[in-house]
């Protein structure tokens, strides 16, 4: 929509011209076209300046260590892989004798030459794939059992008279209304009491019951929006109440769906605090395991900038998928359709 | 096609009563109009016998089998709604279809009835087409092709006109009557237009604060009203109830008039021992204009209907409302061709056939008495 506006703005229109679009006289004024050039401008530089953090990041990316620590910072650089290297192997720093050694033989690949230009040996692959596909197994299945509960129970919540609804919904609610700091302390020892602790199956259940809240919450109002009567012609058209679910109510709320299941996979995708405290080796997923990095012979900056884009780019790619339905996400129940 | 029988159906939301117990025989392919006032009760009826709403109490009866605990999709019904929930994401095509397809139907047959209802209703060049483009009428006979497509044993259509443009609306209503004419189905129909009931029921079932007021031909309903309500409520403008004091053969009016009653009548009236109130209820047009004239009035409004002029009468000569009650303003049919002047004097009389009286107490209509 907005974007018509502009266009109008900028192509031939007022007095003279042929109407192509109907346009508002206050919209083609010298003074508003001029007003929404600026408008423009201001946005893009808004929106250079929010990118700036992200732009860094995948600059230090692709730089060596020397270049990423470089004050004043560089921003024209040789670009390199130092820091997916470091991201994905564990490497030992060599003596000059070893070194030259190794400078000796000639059967090294791509990546291990790229090292030893830095004087160290690969010793094996780190961790870090293990802890994105922790990250990956953990984040999928606790937003799929969130949105599929959260849509059941959202249902139930919109169309039947439940008693005491208004106090359940509330307290629903109130689950997100305390810190995570603040419980995971409690949930740590109970984890490990009953053999949660570090368990794939233990972050599932601990991201879903978080997701859950939000999850009702903001499917309640998706299903509200649509008509009850839809369902009832289907009842009456001969279909039950589950099949009328299925096949009326779950493609109307697509849009309610989707973009539930970016903001829970966002969420369980981020998550910090908990898995920090609540995993170690086994289903540590990637957010504590990046940070990590600052230990190994100082600070890693390029290791920790490729870490952080690697992981920045299956939530872009859910996002950019499912763009059109997150903005109807974020505003629903502004507008009636 | 199907009998539907109500016995002492009721509904409650909490302490209030949404349906008082009624009874309610809808005979084998007949048209019966529940019409009232909103919240009168009449849709929560229609949703009991859909079976979208339980019922609080009572019984329902499908061609004399008990439905009552039985859900919407086992009751062989079809229901058109008055916002035609027409599924957005379908097409014509497979929303005519989708009744079918939950009886496990085979395709070519689903086709083959499909292509009949299209027919029925000339909606061929619809079926492609998806609901959110389609006008408010078209939405409708997509939405009646729906409900006929299953050959149901009853139609329930909850106010199908109300979402309709004004010009929509006239063709619709003829096009159900046709439809029901041609299919002979069982129809049951909500509305609080009086003027569809009227035009389109067999019979009108007239509801008012949960309650049934009448069950009656069209005729009956409104020529003899049971009650006072159905008097307001049925006609444009309802009918005139004047208050007044019997005495003697004659009643003297609100406003001064004397009124001698009908021969026919007197004997009830006289009857009614120990009361002497009594409400005389008439229609404009049983309201003649002369010169001798038993009742009088001033002049309060003229409008000019075309084939008529209908005269606001103010029966106690005032021309302001003096705001106590006691305006007694009577709506009378006069010829369009006598230009009356505001203010000045009018006399009638009221043809005996048409006048009907009222106990005000009960507010019940005084049945006449036929002495051999």
């Amino acid at each position: 929509m907005a974007s018509t506006r502009v266009e109008h703005a900028f192509s031939r229109v007022g007095p003279g011209f042929a109407v192509v679009e109907s346009v508002r006289v206050d919209q083609i004024t010298p003074r508003a076209r001029l007003g929404i050039t600026a408008r423009l401008i201001l946005s893009i530089i808004i929106a250079f300046v929010m990118l700036i953090p992200v732009l860094w990041m995948a600059m230090t990316a692709f730089k060596a260590r020397p270049d990423a620590t470089a004050s004043p910072p560089k921003v024209i650089f040789v670009p390199s892989l130092d820091g997916f290297i470091g991201l994905f192997t564990n490497r030992t720093q060599l003596s000059a004798a070893a070194l030259a050694e190794q400078q000796q033989r000639t059967d090294l690949n791509f990546w291990e030459r790229q090292t030893l230009a830095r004087g160290m040996r690969i010793l094996g692959p780190s961790k870090f794939v293990s802890q994105l596909s922790n990250s990956l197994i953990i984040a999928i299945s606790s937003t799929i059992l969130a949105v599929t509960l959260g849509l059941l129970s959202a249902y139930a919540f919109s169309r039947y008279d439940i008693p005491g609804k208004r106090d359940w919904l509330f307290f629903i609610l109130s689950t997100r209304m305390l810190p995570a700091v603040v419980v995971t302390i409690p949930i740590f020892l109970m984890y490990r009491a009953v053999g949660l602790y570090d368990t794939h199956v233990g972050m599932i259940l601990l991201y879903t019951v978080f997701n859950l809240s939000f999850s009702v919450w903001l499917l309640k109002g998706f299903i509200d929006e649509i008509p009850i009567e839809y369902e009832e012609a289907a009842l009456v058209d001969g279909y039950s109440r589950l099949q009328a679910f299925r096949k009326i109510v779950l493609p109307q709320c697509v849009t309610g769906i989707a973009a539930t299941a970016v903001f829970c996979l966002i969420f369980a995708w981020n998550e910090y605090a908990f898995a920090l405290m609540l995993t170690s080796e086994k289903a540590r997923t990637a957010p504590p395991a990046i940070p990590a990095n600052l230990g190994i012979g100082g600070i890693e900056w390029h290791v920790i900038a490729a870490g952080s884009m690697l992981f920045l780019i299956p939530v872009v790619i859910v996002t950019f998928a499912l763009r059109q339905y997150l903005l109807r996400g974020v505003t629903f129940g502004a507008i009636r359709q | 096609m199907a009998e539907i029988e109500l016995r002492q159906v009721a509904k409650k939301f909490g302490d209030l009563w949404a349906v008082k117990p009624m009874d309610l025989t809808i005979y084998d392919g007949e048209f019966v109009a529940l019409l009232g006032p909103s919240g009168c009760g009449k849709t929560t009826t229609l949703r009991m016998i859909s079976g979208l709403e339980a019922v609080t109490e009572g019984r329902i009866f499908i061609n004399g089998k008990d439905v009552t605990w039985l859900s919407a999709s086992q009751r062989d019904i079809a229901f058109v709604f008055q916002f035609f929930a027409l599924y957005p994401q379908m097409t014509v095509r497979q929303n005519i279809a989708f009744p079918l397809e939950s009886q496990g139907m085979k395709r070519a047959e689903i086709n083959q009835r499909v292509a009949e209802v299209v027919k029925l209703l000339e909606i061929g060049h619809l079926l492609q087409r998806k609901p959110p483009a389609l006008s408010g009428g078209d939405k409708q006979r997509v939405a009646l092709a729906r409900s006929l497509v299953r050959k149901p044993a009853c139609f329930l259509m909850d106010e199908p006109l109300g979402a309709l443009d004004a010009e929509f609306r006239e063709v619709m209503r003829a096009e159900i009557k046709r439809l029901h004419l041609a299919q002979h189905a069982t129809t049951v129909y909500v509305t609080h237009d009086q003027v569809e009931a009227m035009a389109m029921g067999d019979r009108i079932v007239v509801m008012s604060a949960a309650e049934v007021q009448q069950i009656g031909t069209p005729a009956q309903v409104y020529h003899d009203p049971a009650n006072l309500f159905v008097a307001n409520f049925i006609g444009s403008p309802g009918m005139n109830l004047v208050p007044g004091k019997y005495v003697g053969d004659e009643v003297h009016l609100r406003g001064g008039s004397v009124y001698p009653t009908p021969p026919a009548w007197r004997p009830t009236l006289a009857a009614r021992w120990q009361r002497d109130d009594v409400i005389v209820g008439f229609r404009p047009e049983a309201a003649q204009v002369s010169e001798t004239g038993a009742i009088r009035g001033m002049v309060y409004a003229s409008d000019l209907h075309g084939s008529y002029t209908m005269l606001h009468v103010s029966l106690n000569g005032e021309l302001r409302p003096n705001g106590n009650g006691e305006d007694t303003i009577v709506h009378i049919r006069a010829r369009r061709d006598v230009h009356y002047v505001i203010g000045s004097l009018v006399r009638f009389d009221l043809n005996p056939e048409m006048v009907r009286f009222f106990d005000p107490e009960s507010e019940k209509a005084i049945a006449k008495e036929v002495r051999g």
